[in-house]
């Protein structure tokens, strides 16, 4: 019984910590691929997609 | 107990793989301010090429040598570079909003200033991290 409260205890401080990374947490790989569609865009680097058109949901 | 627990943990680690997913840049307001800003850079093209401005280090565009800009010209750069900063920061707040996560926008103008300055074209001007101005 001891053991499954300490048990228990742990996964629960486990649990809030995990919480807590996922707050903080700032996806900078996706960041930087969202900028990167972005900002290809405002300088024109990509030839199939002119800045006039708009972003095909398909481009992802 | 022990398997609500389990169960517990399961329930939620769907949420970091969420956590990791593509960032929501697909909105009407980031799509309206990206075309605005593509429509700018036509104009703003000419200026980084001949170094009057230049890729600042803290994602926005600055004015580095007036002098390469035609007298009559300067008013106009300067109001260039004020609508094209005024997007830019509203851009960075817009996907951060657009994510739910609206104090992640100082980390994506980090992101976006890294970016700008890495997609530059040969001959124009970035700032790097001592704040010198360097040419690509």
């Amino acid at each position: 019984m001891r053991a499954t409260s300490i048990l228990s205890a742990l996964a629960a401080a486990t649990l809030a910590a995990a919480c807590v990374t996922i707050n903080i947490y700032f996806p900078a790989a996706a960041a930087e691929k969202a900028a990167d569609r972005i900002i290809e865009e405002v300088y024109q680097l990509r030839k199939d997609a002119p800045a006039s058109a708009p972003v095909p949901a398909d481009k992802k | 107990m022990k398997k609500l627990l389990f169960v517990l943990l399961l329930a939620l680690s769907p949420l970091a793989a969420l956590a990791q997913a593509n960032l929501e840049i697909n909105t009407p307001a980031i799509n309206g301010l990206k075309q605005a800003m593509a429509g700018r850079h036509a104009q703003l093209a000419a200026h980084y090429g001949s170094g009057a401005i230049g890729i600042a280090r803290d994602g926005s565009v600055s004015l580095r040598d007036a002098n390469a800009v035609p007298l009559p010209q300067r008013a106009a750069v300067n109001g260039l570079l004020g609508a094209e900063n005024a997007d830019r920061a509203a851009l960075y707040k817009e996907i951060a909003r657009a994510n739910g996560k609206p104090e992640w926008e100082a980390e994506i103008r980090n992101t976006f200033a890294q970016r700008w300055a890495e997609k530059a074209s040969p001959g124009w001007y970035v700032q790097n991290a001592q704040g010198q101005w360097v040419k690509k």
